[in-house]
């Protein structure tokens, strides 16, 4: 079971999330959106998504340097596993805070805003419900990671993400006696990886970079010349 | 290829170059996303079609189908270009046409035939045993069965059916109806035929053809006029929207043109940009008043007073200081303004009496046909009283000389407007003039003037058959109608327009609160500008004045400044009255199928106004008195009666219509009458004389005398025009109500004379409701069986409008959608299935129809006295004091191959309309080729009228406005008439014939046609009187001309013989009974035309009530809502004792103080909450108003006073009444869950 758990199903959620991903963009490209609700309603939005979507990303970006980075480059920096931990507990549990301060306005907005409880579809209301209990669990593992402060076990959930991303048949193997919290929150985290295709997470895949990097042009003209010409056309 | 490969282009370069200095930019991204908008609008197919909908836009619209649905609309631009110096007729169109296509596919269609479960039931376990005919007749016999299905009307409940069982309900109920009763008692009600002449059509070709009752609508919603059938013997004819370009003075007044007439309104703006000045008249801050110069806000109801006064200062400055010469020349040629009336004895007084006649004179001024209606003028060139031509006299029994030309048969005359010169009159008299400003209500201002004023009038005297009388000329008595000073000295007569007596502005400030100088200023240049430009000054008149009481005194106010100005008749000029009318253009084509004149005339057709308030009962809680209304100048006479007493005694005299006609069966009266060997008319006279036969009016709560059958179609009735809507559901339908008043007998009033009274009023008298619709109306709620109907995007037919002179289609985009059915389809399959079951009971019959003296016949000249035969005053002769009774035979089986085939007489007796009639044999061949024949059956050589499409081409064929052919034929029968040749109008046209699939391609204009007193041509625009004017046809009054004097005894009596300012009445319905303590605020009741609806279309679509509140509204002024304590968007309260109404207030600072506006007709089946006062659902704007009749209303047998079907009769007015507004104190929605018994059911 714990092999299937955290040896097969991590495949699983990350092909569906794949697969599924391409296919919503190719199938249903009107459906790739955010489906923002501030139309609506923007009370409750605007501090609620900032701090939701901020604490949000700070955790994600924790996530993935923490998890994928291998763990000789810590080593080469000089950054004990003691300290990457610490750092980790700090930088995730103030983000943590945030993140679930914001989701619960979120929730609870949606939740009781008769307007937006009435367009908002089931996967709208489930999603952001399973993200803050995602938060929650999160939260959790600070909780038992604080008994042991050496850092050894985040070395074996490294050590296991990475197996998983270098195809090691024995990554499974490497988290087999954490907390019970902590597979929990790893369970919760591949099913939120298996259900993304099919709620408005998709919105994460189309982050509007050119709105940062700024267009210099006032008047953007899209050319025709790149279609390919048809036989007879002449060239322009 | 694929959304995501074709991002991935990060290897390619982005930037591909730049330009403006780097400020623009190429890139190579995707622009695939692009067809999804390109497809979003991609279609398969345009059709033309239009909205079949009562608001006379009559624009046509590109219907877009895709995969074979509607997807939207668009208006269409292809009408025919005007000349050089007009603008196009388009943009037609306005948001609520836009917003058709929703109807069509959203949750308020109906989408299958529907029966009211209770009776469903019953009648599928009865039709196990026994036949149709059997189970209806088994089911009415039924007290019990009859009233389980009765009472829940309205109430929910329906079950689906097919089309068969629905069918077969209805054709049984109307066998069992023409067998028990008689086929009169049942009724069918459709308005407006010009908006989808068909599907009208169809409806009343089954009735006409069953025998059945057609009922008016014109007259109901009171739109009708009386005025204009009064004034020019006209139901009302107006002109199109693209001749006020020409205007060179436009008057609005009560018309609010951007909101009502919206495809319209842009040649008012084109008007004003070309420098046409505007005054607008209304009592609110309207859409309109800003496109005025200058804005009047009158006191809602104190028009009369308004046009009186500026009558007077026209008068005044162009007609008496100064004679402006096109206005006398004008007056002279085609007013009634020459012609003599004897002055009458009263009390010692003079009165204005009869015109003077050819018959009063001494061997009749050689006059042998119709002398009693030759009218009589003063000719100044011979010095001799003599008939100028024209005169009703001249039109019935010879030939030739029934025209204006300033004549009397072949001698020229110069006629004598004026006996004002000393050498012209022989004396001044003092004549009384009826004052009614006295009368106000606490809500009007009232006048201290005394009740009747006497004037100084220059008369003759002569000498005729019976002695010697004296005589004015209509102009003299019209100016001291007007009070105006002429030198004669007397008391009421004013010297200068400051004084405070009636009619001047100073007088018109005190009762309208419009500024005495403003009257006198909008006045002078409405006259100025027509005596420059030749009577270019035009008025735009609408609802807002017409649905008063005394609705005659606005309009004919107003009519007489137009007529003093020389303005009807002259392109750019005159009148337009733009109430509901939509002109049926090729209107004679059309009535042969509507009322299967093919097969039997004549047709039944009843004036609604007068029937609903019998068969509603709304006569047995009438609270007006006649006396209230009565002339103290009346002649002497048994004025004293009730309304109903008048409506019967005008039935009796053969003035208006009945329906039922006898309470006997007509069929059983065909067979008596056939078993006694006479005569129909004389058999059923002598019966009728000895009083074993009666007419119905007489007893109308008597259940032989109930309309027992319903149908409803192309109307919302109860939703939407049924005045008394409470009255409506207690008694027609017998279903829960609002009516708090008490009745006559109950209240211990005196009750109708004539019409019998029982103590227990019936309820229900309906056997059967059938609605027709697409939608699930306030009507279809209360009815027994619902019929689905095609859309307008889903049949075929025609559509015209008085707006413009195009014929354009509605077509079908796509096949009616669920289960529905085109109304020509329906009332065909009604038909097959009644020829199917009604052999049973019925087979060939004769059945007696009773015709009222109908206007633009020869009988129309019937009755120059009121002789009452039923008081012994006179015998009763059929047709001349009474109406005709007229045997026609039915062939009951035979009913659907007539329906579905053109009948004999087109052949044999011809067609024709407004007193002329021509042959059509080659129509009717042509008709043969074009839809084929039947090879068999009773209709065996007949042309086909299968289809829609067939009957379209039938009334294409046969109408003179849409074949040349045809117009030309219809101009020479006129010329018999007036010696005068008018063919040329038509000639050009000749070979021009307008099919089906002509219009479909583009809207025609039509052909112009004696139908119509206007013409289509390249030079002027469609305006009526136009070939009065200038064809030198007469009005088809009595006197020929304008008719600015009523003499019929009626009109002089009730105080209408001149136009006087009459205060709106007092319906005295909010009695200290029904008005709850603490509840304060009262105000006039106003239901104008709204601005997110058409009547009640639209008004439940979601679109529009999405731009409004998205429900009922009423609208109030600040100051009226702070003293009840309401806020904008409050739910509000508004009852009277016909009963109670619920809807949120706007408060707006357009509403004038003291009225309450409600834009009528918003559906009761959305967001309406229950009311406080009657406990139950909300209520319509027709919640809190009752009919009342007019007798002058009533007149016949005399003229323009004769009837006509939505020409003449009582109309339905609603804006006297007064409401109490409060704030609700709680909104209940009287929603809840169905109980266990009501689920299973």
């Amino acid at each position: 079971m714990h092999e299937f758990l955290f040896g097969t199903y991590p495949y699983i959620a990350l092909s569906v999330l794949l697969v599924g991903s391409v296919a919503r963009y190719e199938r249903d490209p009107f459906t790739w959106k955010t489906s923002s609700s501030q139309l609506l309603r923007r009370k409750q939005l605007v501090l609620g998504s900032i701090l939701f979507h901020v604490g949000v990303l700070i955790i994600f970006l924790g996530h993935l340097v923490g998890l994928l980075t291998p763990i000789w480059v810590f080593d080469m920096l000089g950054i004990t596993h003691g300290a990457k931990q610490l750092l980790a507990v700090l930088a995730g549990g103030v983000a943590g805070v945030m993140a679930l301060v914001g989701g619960g306005m979120l929730l609870h907005r949606r939740w009781t805003d008769p307007r937006i409880r009435a367009t908002s579809s089931f996967w709208d209301i489930a999603i952001l419900a399973l993200l803050l209990v995602q938060l929650v669990l999160g939260m959790f593992t600070i909780v038992v990671s604080l008994g042991h402060l050496d850092g050894y076990e985040m070395v074996k959930f490294m050590a296991w993400a990475q197996g998983i991303f270098t195809f090691d048949g024995a990554a499974a193997s490497y988290i087999e006696d954490v907390a019970l919290v902590f597979k929990l929150h790893l369970f919760l985290g591949l099913t939120i990886f298996l259900i993304f295709p099919f709620t408005r997470l998709v919105h994460m895949l189309s982050v509007p970079f050119r709105y940062v990097t700024l267009r210099p042009g006032y008047q953007i003209v899209r050319s025709r010349r790149q279609a390919p010409r048809r036989g007879n056309e002449p060239a322009e | 290829m694929s959304h995501l490969l074709d991002r991935l282009n990060f290897l390619q370069s982005k930037e591909l170059e730049q330009f403006a200095d780097g400020h623009g930019q190429v890139t190579r991204e995707n622009r695939d996303w692009e067809d999804t908008y390109r497809n979003r609008w991609r279609h398969d197919k345009i059709v033309r079609s239009t909205h079949g909908v009562n608001c006379t836009g009559s624009c046509s619209w590109k219907i877009y189908v895709k995969s074979g649905i509607v997807t939207w609309e668009t208006q269409q631009t292809d009408y025919p270009r005007t000349r050089p110096d007009l603008p196009n007729h388009e943009p037609r169109g306005c948001a609520r046409g836009a917003s058709y296509s929703w109807y069509l596919y959203s949750a308020n269609r109906v989408k299958n035939p529907l029966v009211r479960g209770a009776l469903m039931k019953v009648w599928r376990r009865m039709r196990k045993t026994m036949t149709p005919i059997e189970a209806w007749t088994a089911m009415q016999n039924d007290p019990v069965l009859r009233a389980s299905y009765v009472e829940t009307r309205g109430k929910g409940g329906f079950v689906r059916a097919t089309w068969d069982e629905a069918t077969e309900i209805t054709a049984s109920a109307n066998a069992y109806t023409a067998k028990t009763y008689g086929p009169d008692r049942v009724f069918g009600f459709s308005p407006i035929p010009a908006m989808s002449m068909v599907s009208y059509a169809a409806g009343s070709r089954y009735l006409s053809l069953l025998g059945g009752t057609c009922m008016s609508f014109y007259d109901w919603y009171c739109d009708l006029p009386p005025a204009s059938p009064q004034t020019w013997g006209e139901q009302t004819d107006v002109p199109e929207s693209a001749d006020w370009y020409n205007a060179g003075f436009l008057l609005l007044w009560g018309s609010n043109v951007p909101q009502t007439r919206t495809p319209d309104a842009h040649f008012y703006t084109e008007a004003r940009y070309r420098g046409t000045k505007s005054a607008v008249i209304c009592p609110d801050y309207s859409e309109a008043s800003k496109f005025g110069d200058i804005w009047l806000a009158p006191q809602q109801g104190t028009d009369a007073a308004l046009s009186m006064a500026m009558g007077h200062v026209i008068l005044r400055e162009f007609h008496l200081d100064r004679q402006a010469e096109y206005f006398e020349d004008y007056c002279r040629k085609y007013t009634d303004m020459p012609m003599l009336v004897k002055l009458e004895e009263k009390d010692g007084k003079l009165v204005p009496g009869r015109f003077l006649r050819a018959d009063d004179f001494d061997g009749k001024l050689g006059e042998d046909n119709n002398p009693e209606w030759k009218t009589i003028a003063y000719d100044a060139a011979s010095g001799s009283y003599l008939a100028p031509n024209g005169s009703v006299g001249y039109r019935w029994g010879e030939d030739g000389d029934w025209n204006l030309e300033e004549r009397s048969r072949d001698k020229a005359t110069d006629l004598k407007m004026s006996l004002i010169l000393e050498e012209d009159h022989d004396a001044i008299a003092a004549v009384d003039f009826p004052y009614f400003g006295g009368v106000a209500t606490e809500n009007f201002v009232r006048c201290d003037h005394p009740d009747v004023l006497t004037r100084n009038i220059p008369v003759k005297t002569v000498k005729l058959a019976d002695g010697e009388a004296r005589v004015a000329t209509v102009f003299d008595l019209f100016c001291a109608n007007y009070g105006l000073d002429r030198g004669l000295g007397g008391d009421w007569a004013a010297k200068s327009f400051d004084e405070d007596l009636p009619y001047t502005p100073k007088w018109a400030e005190k009762i309208t609160g419009v500024p005495a100088d403003k009257i006198t200023a909008v006045a002078r240049e409405f006259a100025s500008n027509a005596e420059k430009t030749g009577g270019k000054s035009m008025v735009i008149l609408g609802a807002g004045l017409n649905h008063w009481y005394h609705m005659d005194m606005n309009y004919r106010g107003i009519i007489n400044m137009l007529v003093m100005c020389g303005c009807i008749g002259q392109s750019g000029g005159g009148w337009s009255h733009y109430v509901g009318q939509e002109k049926l253009r090729p209107q004679t084509g059309w009535q042969p199928l509507a009322f299967a004149l093919d097969w039997a005339r004549p047709p039944r057709h009843m004036n609604s106004t007068s029937a609903w308030y019998a068969h509603t009962d709304q006569w047995r809680y009438e609270t007006l008195n006649v006396d209230e209304i009565l002339s103290p100048t009346a002649p002497a006479g048994d004025w004293d009666a009730s309304m109903i007493d008048y409506n019967i005694r005008a039935e009796r005299m053969g003035w208006l219509p009945s329906a039922p006609q006898l309470k006997t069966n007509p069929l059983e009266v065909g067979r008596l009458a056939k078993k006694s060997k006479k005569e129909v008319a004389q058999y059923v006279a002598d019966q009728l004389t000895s009083g074993k036969l009666e007419m119905s009016c007489e007893d109308p709560d008597a259940p032989e005398n109930w309309p027992r059958n319903l149908f409803v179609w192309r109307s919302n009735l109860l939703g939407s025009s049924g005045k008394g809507h409470e009255y409506f559901l207690k008694h027609l339908l017998g279903t829960d109500n609002g009516v708090m008043g008490k009745d006559l007998g109950e209240e211990g009033r005196s009750k109708p004379k004539e019409a019998a009274w029982h103590d227990e009023a019936p309820r229900g008298k309906l056997d059967l409701l059938v609605t027709i619709d697409f939608r699930m109306s306030t009507t279809a709620v209360y009815s027994d069986v619902v019929l689905p109907t095609a859309s307008w995007y889903e049949k075929n037919d025609l559509n015209t409008s008085d707006m413009h002179p195009f014929i354009h289609p509605l077509q079908a985009a796509v096949d009616p959608a669920y289960e529905s059915k085109s109304d020509w389809e329906i009332f065909k399959a009604i038909a097959k299935k009644f020829s199917e079951v009604a052999p049973e009971i019925l087979g060939q019959e004769t059945d007696v129809v009773a015709l009222p003296i109908l206007h633009d016949t020869p009988a129309e000249i019937a009755q120059d006295h009121v002789r009452d035969w039923k008081k012994g005053e006179c015998d009763l002769i059929p047709g001349k004091t009474a109406p005709n009774y007229i045997a026609v035979e039915r062939d009951y089986p035979a009913l659907y191959e007539r329906f579905t085939a053109l009948g004999p007489l087109m052949d044999s007796v011809g067609n024709g309309g407004k007193g002329i009639s021509w042959e059509t044999k080659h129509e009717v061949q042509e008709l043969r080729d074009l839809n084929g024949t039947k090879l068999d059956g009773p209709a065996k050589g007949c042309a086909k009228i299968e289809t829609d499409i067939d009957a379209t081409e039938v009334i294409l064929m046969l109408a003179p406005e849409t074949n040349g052919e045809v117009a030309v034929k219809a101009w020479d029968q006129l010329t018999k008439a007036t010696g005068r040749e008018h063919a040329h109008l038509a000639r050009g046209q000749e070979h021009v014939k307008i099919r089906f699939r002509d219009i479909a391609a583009q809207p025609r204009k039509i052909i112009s046609s004696p139908t119509w007193s206007g013409i289509e041509s390249e030079e002027v625009c469609y305006n009526a009187g136009y070939t009065n004017v200038h064809e030198l046809i007469p009005w088809r009054t009595l006197t020929g001309r304008q008719q600015l004097y009523q003499d019929h005894l009626w009109m002089r009596a009730f105080g209408e013989g001149f136009v006087s300012y009459r205060p709106p009445v007092d319906l005295k319905t909010i009695t200290k009974g029904v008005q709850d303590d603490g509840d304060s605020l009262v105000l006039n009741f106003i239901t104008p035309h709204q601005k997110w609806g058409i009547h009640s279309t639209y008004s439940d679509n979601l679109l529009m009530l999405t731009l409004n509140r998205g429900g009922p509204v009423v609208w109030l002024s600040e100051v009226d809502a702070r003293k009840a304590g309401i806020e904008d968007n409050d739910w509000i309260e508004a009852y009277n004792i016909n009963g109670a109404l619920t809807a949120r207030a706007v408060v707006s600072q357009r509403m004038r103080e003291g009225t309450v506006f409600m834009y009528h007709a918003q559906e009761k089946i959305v967001n309406t909450p229950g009311s406080e006062k009657t406990g139950l659902r909300g209520g319509i704007h027709n919640s809190v108003t009752r009919t009342v009749l007019k007798p002058t209303h009533m007149i016949g047998g005399y003229a323009q006073q004769s009837y006509g079907f939505n020409y003449y009769g009582t109309v339905g007015s609603n804006r006297d009444e007064f409401v109490v507004v409060r704030k609700m104190k709680k909104v209940d929605w009287l929603d809840r869950e169905a109980t266990e018994k009501e689920a299973a059911e």
